[in-house]
Parts: C-alpha cells; structure tokens; sequence
C-alpha cells in the first residue's frame, strides 16, 4: 500500500486530477506493483553494476544532416485544438 | 569582497545551444526562422513509437568544449529522463544527463580587472531544449521548433564572489564556446542562457545560506546588475531577521530589480532515471584524441603569445583576441607587413572605427589583411608617409583595390629623391623671400616649422619629412 498523500502527490506531479475514490483505487493497484519490487530488491545484488541496457551493442550515431520529412499541417493535425500551424492549449501561467 | 560584513557565494549554470544543422535525436532542421512547426517530426513532437537517434556533431562539440574547459570525458555516460509536466516539452520528459554527465571536473581561468580568477567546472551534459510556448490570454501556443535541439548545460560550483567575477566567467565562456564555433553566443537570442545562483553569508562563516536562481538573464551587463540588486536584497533580509526563500526570480532591466518567478515550497520532484530508447553514450579514446587534436588555440592562450611572442601591450593583445576572425585578421596582416606593433595600431584605430561606423563584422572588412599589411610595409619602408597613408586606407576602403593601384592611380609615392625635393624647397624659399630673410636675421624666431609646412604642402604631402628637415637644415641654418 502506498499512502494517499503519495497517490495525490504523484497525480499532482502528472497533472492529472484524481477523485478521492480513484486515490484508493491506484494506491492499493500501485502497493502491489511496490510490493513486488521490494520483493526484487531482496535480491543480493553486492558487486553487481546496474544494468542500463540489456544489448550492449555498437552505439550507432546519426550524421548531422537535417532532413524534412513532415509538413508542419501534418506535424499539427492530431492536436484537438490549434492556431495555424501552432499547437493551443490551456493557458499555463 | 564584502557587502556590509557579507559575502557572496555565486554559481552559474549556462546553456549553450550547440550550433548543429540538426537536432540533437532527430533530423530536423534547427534553422532559426523557420514558420511555426515546420522543424518538426513525430520524434520533436513526442508522438508515441518514436525512438531518440544521437547526433554525431553534438557529441563532437560536447567533447571539445569539456575539453577547452579543462573537463575529463567520461567514456561512458548515460541519458536520463527529467520528468515534469508542461506544454512545451512534449513528451512529459526531457532527455538530459543526471549522474552520469558526459563532462566534467573541469576549471577555468579568466581575468577580472588585473585579478586572475579560476572558477571550477562541476559538469557539463548533453540535453535536448524544450519547446516555445507563447501566452495569449485564454490560451498557450507553442512551437516545438526548438523542442530537441542539442543543449550544453555547463555547471560551475559555487566559486564565484562578487557580480563582476560572475559577469566576466559568463564573457568567458561566450568567447571560448564563439572561438571552438559550436555556438554563436547570441545571448539576445537565446543561443546561450545563463541562469545564476546566489547566496549571502557572514563573512568567514563556511556555511551557505539560501540559494535564489536568477533565470533569463539576457545579456551580461544585467548579469552584473540583476546578481548585485540580489546580494543586496538578501542581506537586507538577513539583517531585518527574515528568511530568504528559495525560490527562482527574473530581472527587470526597466526597473532594476528581481522578482519572484516561482517559489520552490513544493520541491520539484523530477523522478531522473536511465532513458531505457538510449544506450549508454560510449566515447572511444581515439574520438577524444580526435578532439582534443581539434581544438584551436583558445583565446586566453592566444591573446598571451600576442603579449610575449609579438610584444603587445597587454591591452592591444586583448582586444585583439575578443573575437578569433579579428584575430587571425591581425596574425595575417602581422605576417605580411612584418610590423606587429603597427598591424595592431592600425586594426586598432582605423580599421576597428570603420567597422563601426559602418555596422560591419571584420570578414566583411573591404580591406583584406594582405592589403593592410602592404599598406604598412609601404609606410616602414618610407614609399608613402603615415599621413598619406591613411588618405590611401580610406580609398582601399571605398574601393578594395590594393595600396599599390591606388598609390599609382594618385601618384602619391613618397618623393625621397634629395634633389627632387631640394627643388620644390628652392621654388618655396623664393616665393617666400621676406621669411627668408626674417629668418637668418633672426628678426623672426621659429620659422623652420613654417617653412617645413610650406614644402610639405607644396608637394601636396608627398615629400619624405625626413630629407625636407635635413635639406631645409643645411639652407638655412648652414
């Protein structure tokens, strides 16, 4: 179990508005995901470098050479709402 | 330094926008003015399925700046997600370095006043710049042009103690990131953004007071004024017995003063970890050899050779550095001419004031350093004078012909032949008889300047002042 304070926290670090029902719902759903990982971290890892990638291949690196492949209508034209080529959203300040 | 028994604790984190043709993990143009989102793909928008791929070129400037700062390249750094929600970064995260940075451990070494100062380079790490928003009333637009072009955030302790110090690293950094050319410096427009971190405490006291972060400071002159208003505000507050926030603040430059951008109560909570689309980012010996092989001589290096191995003053040296075109202009003019002292007087005053006056850059000069230094060979050698040089300099100017051409067009050559200027000083005598004769009876003293002027103007500034003084010597004083 997560606490409720925690499930607001995130919510609120996600931007997302939760209803005092939902807070209970994800903090037991989020307590079992937790759960497991603490499971996981039971695990003696001392020694063991932590993983970043599980293919540790060649790097590959794009050249620097611009290229246009999309138009700015195609690049907007999912967004529920625009101005011209530019994205509208709620006001932010 | 001491503000009222206090001292300022100062760090600067700067932005450098890396001068690539494309962004930093996607190929999208980063051209400035280009119309509103046409710089952008499903990967610069942030549409799901997208996966990031690193720009070689931005690798490349990262290193070479680490380097030029005195940083160690880590082999193996790691991109990291920043998490925090807000319209203009697309996809809820921006992908930066945490604690694995590419540079780091680095120091730097600049001039305030006659003072040497070194500054210490915590890191400097790769990420990617965020979006435009622009706010209109009842809603936000934003322009995800930006969004994904290549960032350096190079981070400094807290080593800096007064707003001069802070203002002269920024300067110095500007000219280092201008002289390697992975970015342009253009603080006005936001190339390089410089965000400072200021503190106050009790002299000799080790423990640091509340930070406040100055952001968008856009030039840095109101560097200097924006971090001495808030030394001064935090002492105030010290000494009423308040608290300082920590908080972030903007400078008005119209009123002079900071202000509260957002406080920091509810600590952000950016949740880094490991970007699972990247691999590590793996840099190979060879590559930073490759760099390190790379790099130009850097201003501060530069501008000491000027001082030891061409003699400069030291204050020639640095003008002459601030810019790396304006210093190669003067290495090649030095070259041609042979006169170091002379190449630097003329860019200094002449040349320097015409770019001015005309609003131009020194590799738009209409004069090239091959001309300005013939120019000045012409002069040492005695072929024109100094005077008429600088008739010639304006012409070379107006038309970019070589002095030479312009020279021979005038007919301005130098006369130094003695009889031909023993003959133009005759002529000048008989048309002046009565000063003659006021001369060597003395009746008049001090005409030996007039009679200099006169031959001068006779031969319309083209006699060699040196066998006029000499011939006028003997004819009337012999």
């Amino acid at each position: 179990m997560i606490d409720k304070k925690t499930i607001e926290h995130i919510a609120k670090l996600a931007r997302l508005e939760i209803t005092d029902l939902e807070a209970t719902e994800y903090s037991q759903q989020l307590g079992k995901a937790l759960t497991h990982f603490e499971q996981i971290s039971k695990i003696n890892t001392d020694g063991v470098e932590p993983l970043l990638t599980p293919a540790e291949i060649e790097p590959f690196w794009r050249e620097d050479e611009p290229k246009q492949e999309f138009t700015p209508e195609e690049m907007t034209r999912n967004a529920p709402s625009r101005a011209g080529n530019l994205f509208k959203v709620p006001p932010v300040v | 330094m001491s503000y009222r028994g206090y001292e300022a604790v100062i760090g600067i984190e700067i932005h450098v926008q890396l001068n690539t043709q494309s962004k930093m993990f996607c190929s999208d143009s980063t051209q400035f003015n280009a119309g509103d989102n046409e710089n952008t793909s499903p990967v610069s928008v942030g549409m799901p399925g997208t996966l990031p791929v690193v720009n070689k070129k931005a690798i490349e400037f990262a290193i070479k700046t680490g380097l030029a700062l005195g940083c160690q390249i880590r082999k193996k750094s790691v991109f990291a997600r920043k998490n925090y929600f807000y319209p203009d970064l697309p996809k809820g995260y921006q992908i930066s370095q945490y604690d694995q940075p590419l540079c780091e451990h680095g120091t730097i070494t600049f001039k305030v006043g006659d003072q040497q100062k070194t500054v210490s380079i915590t890191r400097a790490h790769l990420e990617e710049d965020a979006g435009k928003s622009n706010h209109q009333g009842d809603f936000t637009m934003i322009n995800y042009n930006r969004a994904g072009i290549p960032l350096l955030e190079i981070v400094t302790g807290p080593d800096m103690r007064t707003p001069q110090e802070a203002a002269e690293y920024g300067r110095t950094i500007r000219q280092i990131v201008r002289y390697l050319g992975v970015c342009d410096g253009n603080l006005e427009e936001g190339s390089m953004r410089c965000d400072c971190n200021v503190s106050v405490r009790k002299a000799g006291s080790e423990k640091l007071g509340t930070r406040t972060e100055l952001k968008n400071i856009n030039s840095f002159r109101f560097v200097e004024k924006a971090i001495e208003y808030e030394i001064e505000r935090q002492i105030d507050m010290v000494e009423r017995g308040e608290k300082v926030l920590q908080e972030t603040r903007l400078w008005d430059p119209d009123k002079n003063k900071t202000f509260t951008m957002r406080s920091k109560e509810e600590a952000q909570d950016y949740r880094y970890f490991p970007d699972p689309d990247l691999l590590p980012l793996i840099v190979t010996e060879e590559l930073i050899q490759r760099m390190k092989a790379d790099l130009p001589e850097l201003p501060i290096a530069r501008k000491n050779r000027f001082v030891a191995e061409h003699g400069l003053p030291e204050y020639d040296a640095g003008v002459l550095t601030a810019e790396s075109d304006l210093a190669q202009f003067y290495e090649e003019t030095a070259k041609v001419s042979g006169n170091f002292k002379g190449a630097s007087n003329w860019i200094m005053t002449e040349l320097l004031r015409e770019l001015n006056n005309n609003n131009l850059e020194i590799n738009d000069s209409p004069i090239t350093p091959k001309n300005l230094g013939l120019l000045i060979g012409m002069i040492d050698k005695g072929t024109i004078s100094g005077k008429i040089a600088k008739a010639v300099f304006l012409d070379m100017w107006k038309d970019k012909k070589s002095p030479e051409e312009i020279i021979k067009e005038k007919g301005l050559v130098q006369i130094s032949d003695p009889s031909t200027v023993e003959k133009i000083i005759d002529e000048v005598l008989t048309a002046n008889a009565q000063q003659v004769e006021d001369h060597k009876t003395g009746k008049k003293k001090n005409l030996f300047g007039f009679f200099v002027g006169a031959v001068m103007k006779a031969s319309k500034g083209q006699a060699n002042p040196e066998v006029v003084n000499q011939i006028l010597q003997k004819k009337l004083n012999g």
